[in-house]
């Protein structure tokens, strides 16, 4: 076979599903046979290419040029004019502003390592993924690393979980190596619940042999034989990817006993949740997985070493994981070359809402909250001023434009840090109503609170009631004071992070917007408001 | 298929209640967990039913009461909210005559509200059943209901 001189990357995931890329493929397929270009030019299915809401997307490589909202009666165009004569289709070709990177390259702002092969290669073939250095992490540690050296490279790289408490994870896995016990686990949190973040099903969805090797690794380190990724219920195509991965793994005898004759032994399995945000907070993970409802454990002692089934545990989300193989094979002195002294590597976002290209990037720790929002979001759409930042989900926290120099790192945000876990950055524009969108984020926390520890059940139900009370125009400031007490009362009471967070989005919606609260409480519901349906 | 086919599918070990019920009630064209369902899987775990009526509770995903032949989930999340769902959802109300958490009398739709589904980019969005409907206008959410009754 001839080496294919262009090659075409169309992004399958969720997205691009409900939006026919099913048709779209098979279309591309007839057309170029017809024209005799099946060798010459490669189609790759890939992973997401960080556009969102544009429809079917595709990327023409070596030009660089992304075309968006493409259907199947436009291949045939594509194929004629570009592929044939090489001149872009203008009309179907999206701004080149968009979040994209060329393939291990560094675009704009833009630095991926854990992205960094995600809209690249066939998340579906593992040779893909070897091809671009995979499995070599594994490969390095099995056979020229003792564990403790493994855990020592990753803590002098300065990783740190990218769930949201930022813990220091060579610290973690040293802990789990430490801890007494015959069996250990490692545990993947893919139970992604924070409305507005979905960078860990992209991950999942675009390259999930990079999870199964840094789990390996993982195991390796610690002394586990088993790994467990806890996935949302709801991530269809994320857990057919990820067991037909794990097929792959074991063929090729990257996964099961005896790995690459190392001696060491080690296998995944795949896990679906059942519907509970609660359950991304590990302990009430853990026991969702031992088939229970999942009630956070109250701490100490912690899952490294009371975890599942009671013994030594490793508990990694996601995209901390997503490093570690780039870790083991460059080094913790390559790392560290990225992002800030104290939060080494990068961050990976979705910026949406009122923006002109929101989609999945990746960045340096410490980039300024302007520099996501500006020039890789693109600005607020129409040009309309900016209201509001929500970074974080319904867990977040409410930042305003005098806010967007805030450099985006574990210690530049302090207490504020749990919001970076998510990635979530959802831009509003002056058309938004604070009141409103607190009401949907309270509605949601009193939804998912699980019932447990009094301060969070009856908190979230007390903060709806007075919201509602206030919107209506029935409540003064002594309302929101209370409020603020509630909320004061659920960080320092509650039993697990839920309940303690709340006190982030009500705090800073408060602080920020407290004029537009009490236009509320005087005068009832505003146009925004009704809009929405009041809902109280 | 006969229940204990797929009770036999799994281990018999207690971390696979949440599958186990997860296959039980996809058996059931009712989309729900009877009370023998729960009976079935607590023996074969070894587990009290207390137990088992526990976890299922706890879980949005579980019902213990009958649904419809679809299940209808409008993401009620910040998100889609910001994207007009609220206006979504209340055409689909009148659209099936019902509220949230409620069954259509002819028994083929059930309305519920989830949470955030993770495809944000294409806000506001419903699941039907597995398959995930974005881009979501009123207009739009009737006409997937329309298409749903027609197509029996």
């Amino acid at each position: 076979m001839r080496p294919a001189r262009t090659h075409v990357l169309v992004a399958v995931d969720e997205e691009a599903r409900l939006s026919g890329v099913e048709q779209v493929l098979t279309a591309l397929h007839q057309i170029l046979s017809e024209y005799g270009l099946s060798e010459e030019v490669r189609v790759v299915e890939t992973g997401t290419l960080g556009i969102s809401g544009q429809g079917v997307v595709l990327a023409v490589y070596p030009d660089a040029v992304f075309y968006g909202r493409v259907r199947p009666e436009d291949v045939r165009e594509i194929v004629e004019v570009h592929l044939l004569k090489g001149r872009p289709v203008e009309r179907l070709r999206l701004p080149t502003a968009a979040p994209v990177a060329r393939p291990g390259e560094i675009l704009g702002r833009q630095t991926r390592i854990v992205l960094r092969n995600v809209g690249v290669i066939n998340p579906e073939n593992i040779e893909e993924y070897i091809a671009q250095g995979g499995y070599e992490a594994l490969a390095k540690a099995l056979s020229g690393m003792k564990p403790e050296e493994v855990i020592e490279e990753i803590r002098r790289a300065g990783l740190r979980g990218r769930g949201g408490a930022g813990f220091p994870t060579g610290v973690k896995w040293q802990a789990v190596r430490s801890a007494p016990g015959p069996e250990k686990y490692v545990i993947c949190n893919a139970d992604e619940g924070e409305p507005g973040t979905f960078k860990d099903r992209l991950i999942l969805e675009g390259d999930p042999h990079r999870i199964l090797e840094a789990m390996t690794i993982a195991g390796y380190a610690v002394g586990a034989r088993l790994g467990i990724i806890y996935v949302r219920g709801e991530y269809a195509l994320s857990i057919r990817r990820l067991e037909h991965a794990i097929r792959q793994a074991r063929e090729y005898g990257l996964l099961g006993k005896n790995i690459l004759e190392s001696g060491f032994s080690f296998d995944v399995e795949v896990r679906p949740g059942a519907g509970a945000y609660v359950c991304g907070e590990e302990t009430a993970l853990i026991e969702s997985l031992e088939g229970k409802r999942g009630w956070p454990r109250i701490r100490p002692p912690y899952p490294v070493t009371h975890g599942f089934w009671g013994r030594p545990t490793v508990v990694n989300n996601v995209e901390t994981l997503a490093n570690v193989p780039d870790i083991v094979v460059r080094g913790a002195g390559w790392y560290r070359t990225f992002g800030t002294p104290t939060c080494p590597g990068t961050k990976v976002y979705t910026i949406l809402g009122h923006v002109r290209f929101p989609g999945l990037v990746e960045v340096e720790m410490g980039t300024p909250l302007r520099v996501l929002i500006y020039e890789l979001g693109g600005g607020v759409r129409d040009d309309r001023p900016l209201k509001a930042v929500l970074i974080g989900g319904a867990a977040g926290a409410f930042l305003t434009p005098k806010d967007l120099d805030v450099r985006l790192d574990f210690d530049s945000l302090a207490g504020r840090a749990a919001v970076l876990g998510s990635g979530a950055v959802l831009v509003m524009d002056d058309s938004s109503c604070i009141v409103d969108m607190l009401t949907s984020i309270l509605h949601f926390f009193r939804h998912e609170s699980c019932g447990q520890c009094v301060p969070c059940r009856v908190g979230t139900d007390l903060l709806v009631r007075l919201l509602a009370e206030v919107r209506r125009g029935e409540a003064g400031p002594e309302a929101l004071r209370r409020m603020v007490e509630i909320v004061e009362a659920m960080r320092l009471g509650s039993l697990c992070p839920l309940g303690q967070s709340v006190a982030l989005p009500v705090r800073s919606a408060l602080e920020n917007f407290q004029e537009e609260f009490l236009a509320h409480a005087q005068g009832g519901p505003c146009a925004v408001c009704h809009a929405q349906g009041g809902r109280a | 298929m006969e229940k204990k086919a797929i009770l036999e599918k799994f281990p018999r070990s207690p971390d696979v209640l949440l599958a186990l019920l997860h296959a039980l009630q996809r058996a059931n064209p009712q989309n729900y967990l009877t009370h023998e369902d729960l009976e079935l899987a607590a023996q074969y775990l070894g587990l009290p039913l207390s137990r088992v009526r526990d976890a299922v509770t706890f879980y949005t995903m579980f019902s213990l009461k009958p649904r419809g032949k679809h299940i209808i989930r409008v993401c009620a999340s910040p998100n889609c909210h910001l994207a007009g769902a609220w206006s979504v959802l209340e055409e689909l109300k009148g659209e099936l005559g019902i509220d949230v958490g409620e069954t259509t009398p002819d028994g083929l739709f059930t309305l519920e509200c989830t949470s955030c589904l993770g495809v944000c980019g294409v806000a506001p969005v419903m699941m039907v059943d597995e398959e995930v409907v974005g881009n979501l206008t009123p207009l739009r959410a009737r006409e997937v209901i329309r298409r749903i009754r027609e197509g029996g």
